[in-house]
């Protein structure tokens, strides 16, 4: 069984490839009737888990908003500590305990490949939340709602994306799916963190047209959509490295200067240092409004994948 | 004549031939020779003219199905099948490298969850300008063919 097949019988959302165009622009379209309406009952009388091994505030709390404003119910742990994981219970186990429970799950794990994992074994369907540095595919969508909503298009975008492009889950997913819209990447980063050439060769199968360089300053005039993110200080073997760059890569104001009006700068946040504080109050920073949108795709995502479920 | 006395003929049965010999226990592992209770012949360190040294390996009464022998296409893609029946070569199975591969091979992604908990390894193969990379099914990391970690 191929994992899309596995995905339809239980209706998971694993990776943003498994859904097709189609598929993302009916959940966008979902998303913009959820921010017009925010608290339609889709999931009255539904219990949904979120299950976090591993931290995280934005995600958990947007899903939960989510489920909520969706008249759902929560059930769940925020941190493996506190679940039967500690005790060494199998995530086979875990994942067939909580689907006794719950409608649907949705799941954050430190380990790759958890997700795609638990889809095969749940009865319920499975919502990755991020499965260490593999899929986030909700992140992804909030990305994609966010471009579509700034620019009024996704087709034949620039999109430069910036930072940490070696091990940034985020732009690897972005890549897959803007892949649908004819887009143009500017992948910068330093050598350290470059673009894998998996996705490169992803790019050129899909006749998309990129460019690879290392530069910040001056180097995102044309983009219709900037997408910073962290450079992380743990992923540098050698320290003095980290030190020379981390700066090299900090958006600040004075650098919006000739940039298109319609630029807009998304981040999936946190972010600590590539982002200038004296950016937020350009019109172009949009990383806030980002994370709000995070809720209607969220909302749109449990009510497809709860209502949608077939029945076995 | 001398070749023929190294190795007894099979009546019935699977020859696998021209095994390098540092694959050939390889092999075994991977076909569970070792839990076969069949009558089971192996040779190593044989001269061949093709790989300079190679093993065999002799199955008696037992037609390994395709699925099996292609396992072996992923180290030993040159090996030869042959299926025996009274003596005569009744099919010469080439060996074609299946769409998944399951269980033989470990993922290289030290934080994937096939490395943590007791799942099932399986691999995608993919071919990419006719260079073969496997994929994880699960943590979704590619690695080229001659970095495959086997179990």
């Amino acid at each position: 069984m191929t994992t899309k097949e596995q995905n339809m019988k239980n209706n998971s959302l694993v990776s943003i490839s498994d859904y097709s165009k189609e598929e993302i622009l009916a959940i966008l379209d979902s998303a913009a009737d959820f921010e017009a309406n925010p608290n339609r009952k889709t999931l009255d009388g539904k219990v949904i888990a979120t299950l976090f091994f591993e931290p995280s505030t934005r995600t958990r709390l947007s899903f939960e908003t989510a489920v909520i404003r969706l008249g759902g119910s929560i059930i769940g742990f925020s941190d493996a500590a506190t679940s039967s994981s500690s005790k060494g219970e199998t995530l086979n186990d875990t994942i067939h305990m909580v689907s006794c429970y719950a409608d649907a799950i949705v799941m954050r794990h430190p380990l790759e490949g958890t997700a795609r994992y638990a889809a095969e074994v749940s009865p319920v369907p499975i919502v990755n939340a991020g499965d260490g540095a593999n899929q986030h595919p909700s992140q992804t969508l909030l990305d994609l709602y966010s471009i579509l909503k700034t620019q009024g298009t996704l087709e034949n975008l620039t999109i430069c994306l910036v930072g940490d492009l070696k091990y940034g889950r985020t732009v690897h997913s972005l890549i897959m799916a803007m892949s649908h819209f004819n887009p143009t990447f500017k992948f910068i980063a330093p050598d350290e963190l470059k673009m894998p050439d998996e996705y490169k060769v992803f790019c050129k199968k899909n006749n998309i047209s990129f460019t690879d360089v290392s530069e910040l300053t001056n180097n995102f005039n044309d983009a219709d959509i900037l997408y910073m993110t962290r450079v992380q200080k743990e992923r540098f073997q050698d320290l003095m490295e980290y030190e020379r760059v981390k700066n090299v890569y900090t958006l600040k104001n004075s650098m919006l200067e000739n940039t298109k009006s319609n630029l807009r700068i998304l981040h999936p946040l946190p972010r600590v240092s590539e982002i200038d504080p004296d950016v937020d109050s350009n019109e172009k920073a949009y990383y806030f409004r980002q994370a709000q949108n995070g809720l209607y795709v969220r909302q749109a995502i449990m009510s497809k994948v709860v209502l949608n479920q077939k029945q076995e | 004549m001398e070749k023929k006395l190294k190795v007894a003929a099979l009546r019935n049965g699977t020859v696998i031939d021209h095994i390098p010999s540092d694959k050939l226990f390889k092999v075994v592992s991977i076909l569970h020779l070792d839990t076969c209770l069949n009558q089971i012949t192996l040779a190593n360190n044989l001269e061949s003219a093709k790989i300079g040294s190679k093993g065999l390996v002799k199955i008696s009464d037992r037609a390994l199905e395709e699925d099996e022998t292609n396992k072996i296409a992923l180290i030993a893609p040159n090996a030869k099948i042959n299926i025996i029946k009274e003596y005569e070569v009744v099919e010469k199975r080439p060996l074609v490298l299946p769409d998944e591969i399951r269980e033989i091979v470990q993922c290289g992604n030290p934080n994937c969850i096939t490395n943590h908990q007791p799942v099932v390894t399986r691999f995608f193969v993919l071919n990419e300008e006719g260079v073969n990379r496997l994929k994880c099914r699960y943590c979704e990391r590619e690695v080229r063919l001659e970095e495959v970690k086997i179990k």
